[in-house]
């Protein structure tokens, strides 16, 4: 027998995979604190991406691996028996491109994104990463709530 | 050479972490956001499980005198909450919400071959280059 009130707050419960997440958590926190034990770097993955990017200044060898692991990483997954699942409701390559730009441009204003400013900067109690973590958070749910509810966009 | 390698490593690290919480799924992230609709909170145990290690480490390795394979650390300066942190944010979180994709799940999704991804990725670094080359100009 569940209340009104839980069925109302667990709405989607049957997708909720709180272990899975949590431990997808730990390790892309070990991933930040090693690059950083290691190699004394932050983990935010729109910094290292916008440094191998011209006119460069900064170096660029060290962050093409890192991005590289990224992009080899799904593959090894599947190999070992992982199972993944992307699922875009609305396939529309504007979308995409709108999406992108704003988080391309978004975070390189903002010096970070939710690597660099959520796992990292919070862990350092920074109070910019705090109140960037505050903003996108904010305006990603009301941007959801406003495509899903208000204009229907079938995202 | 050790620097590259253990970039690596540390990469192929993050992205099984992005596979293994499903933050690779655009549908799971915008779910998380869907808090007035069919909300799954599942992400946040994400950011309880990457804060649980990085809280508890952060400290302790800026004591050390210098990191492993480098002469010194390379941490944020800027301290000022100012208006391009913010506008910044606001328009990332904006992005974010319409398609479900940040930075570093999309860039693994770069390996499973969705052309919504290359078209993401493509502009994402646009987005990028224009910022930098707006700030030289």
């Amino acid at each position: 027998m569940t209340s009104p009130l839980f069925s109302q707050v667990f709405k989607n419960m049957e997708n909720f995979t709180p272990y899975s997440a949590l431990i997808g958590g730990v390790l892309i926190g070990s991933s930040a604190a090693l690059l950083l034990v290691l190699n004394g770097r932050i983990a935010g993955i729109s910094g290292i991406t916008r440094e191998i990017l011209p006119p460069w200044n900064n170096a660029v060898t060290w962050r093409l691996c890192f991005l590289a692991g990224l992009i080899v990483a799904p593959l090894l997954y599947q190999l070992f028996g992982g199972h993944i699942v992307v699922q875009l409701n609305n396939p529309s390559l504007w979308l995409m491109a709108v999406s992108g730009l704003l988080v391309g441009y978004g975070t390189s204003l903002g010096s970070g994104c939710t690597s660099g400013h959520s796992v990292c900067g919070l862990a350092r109690l920074s109070a910019r990463s705090f109140a960037a973590t505050l903003t996108f958070m904010f305006t990603a749910v009301l941007t959801v709530y406003i495509a899903r509810h208000v204009i229907h966009l079938g995202v | 050479m050790s620097k590259n390698l253990s970039a690596l490593f540390c990469g192929v690290v993050f992205g099984l972490g992005v596979c293994v919480s499903q933050m690779i799924n655009p549908q799971k992230v915008l779910d998380f956001f869907d808090m007035f609709g069919a909300w799954d909170g599942s992400l946040a145990w994400v950011m309880i499980g990457a804060l649980a290690v990085t809280g508890v480490t952060t400290r302790l390795i800026v004591q050390r005198t210098k990191p492993v394979f480098e002469p010194n650390f390379h941490l944020p300066t800027a301290s000022c909450i100012d208006k391009p942190l913010l506008v910044g944010a606001a328009l990332f979180g904006t992005g974010w919400g319409l398609s479900g994709l940040c930075p570093g799940p999309a860039i693994s999704a770069l390996s499973l071959g969705i052309p919504q991804v290359y078209v993401f990725i493509a502009a994402m670094l646009a987005g990028m280059w224009l910022f930098k080359i707006l700030k030289v100009g």
